[in-house]
């Protein structure tokens, strides 16, 4: 499944990197230390953090997620969607809570944590 | 020296969270363009990104050098920072001295240089109290 299909069947609006919304979504990851999510994250998951200041975006290049969800309708930083823009990486917004994503999830993916 | 390896320098700021990692994502793009091992080009990013976090949350920034020839990648992050007292404590996981303001940004879990020895073929780190300090990273492209 694609970024844009998860999006679309779960309701979440695309905050940046709109060109690069094709992406394969692989599973789920969910974690807010950033070292743990750069050595643990599967490539292509959809990762969910609370996080919004830039370095959300390193992170994200470095561990090769397919995009960053923000939960909680949680408001994310101007410079932050631009760089993730200039980057080609996708962020995602929702009101649902970390929980309601991914329990949203577990209907498309079979194993959520790859 | 290699006359066929490829030399990179940047300088790291220091305590601008803006611009950390770029030196990182930077080399991950170069080493992408050279047609590196997808999985090599991942461990490499890794351990320089923790390197080059630790030099703008401990030291004020510093630098990184980095050499790529067709055997491996070094990459040497030099500052001017206080240096490790405990260089073996300080590679225990979970052992860390970040501010609660870096803590908040998702970074001081004690995880960073426990990190970079993991995705790394070699580590070297020389480190002198008041001086500064250098890390050797070094992975092998086979």
């Amino acid at each position: 499944m694609t970024v844009k299909e998860f999006a679309q069947k779960t309701g979440m609006k695309v905050l940046a990197g709109a060109d690069s919304i094709e992406k394969e979504v692989t599973g789920v990851y969910v974690c807010d230390l950033l070292s743990w999510v750069i050595s643990h994250a599967g490539k292509g998951n959809a990762w969910i953090t609370v996080h919004t200041n830039l370095n959300i975006v390193a992170v994200a290049m470095l561990a090769e997620v397919s995009c960053i969800i923000i939960p909680e309708g949680i408001p994310v930083e101007e410079a932050t969607l631009k760089r993730a823009d200039q980057e080609g990486v996708i962020i995602l917004g929702t009101d649902m809570s970390a929980y309601e994503v991914c329990a949203n999830a577990a209907k498309y993916f079979e194993k959520v944590y790859t | 020296m290699d006359i066929n390896s490829i030399r990179l320098h940047y300088e790291i700021p220091g305590d601008d969270f803006t611009i950390a990692g770029e030196a990182s994502s930077n080399v991950k793009k170069m080493l992408n363009q050279l047609g590196i091992a997808p999985d090599i080009v991942k461990k490499t990013s890794i351990a320089m990104y923790e390197a080059e976090i630790n030099a703008v949350i401990h030291a004020g920034g510093g630098e990184a050098n980095i050499e790529i020839t067709g055997e491996k990648i070094t990459i040497v992050i030099k500052d001017n920072g206080p240096g490790i007292p405990d260089v073996e404590l300080a590679m225990q996981e979970g052992y860390s001295t970040a501010s609660d303001y870096v803590r908040e940004l998702g970074f001081g879990a004690g995880m960073g240089l426990p990190n970079i020895k993991r995705y790394s073929d070699k580590l070297d780190i020389q480190t002198e109290v008041g001086k500064g300090t250098v890390v050797t990273i070094v992975v092998n492209i086979n």
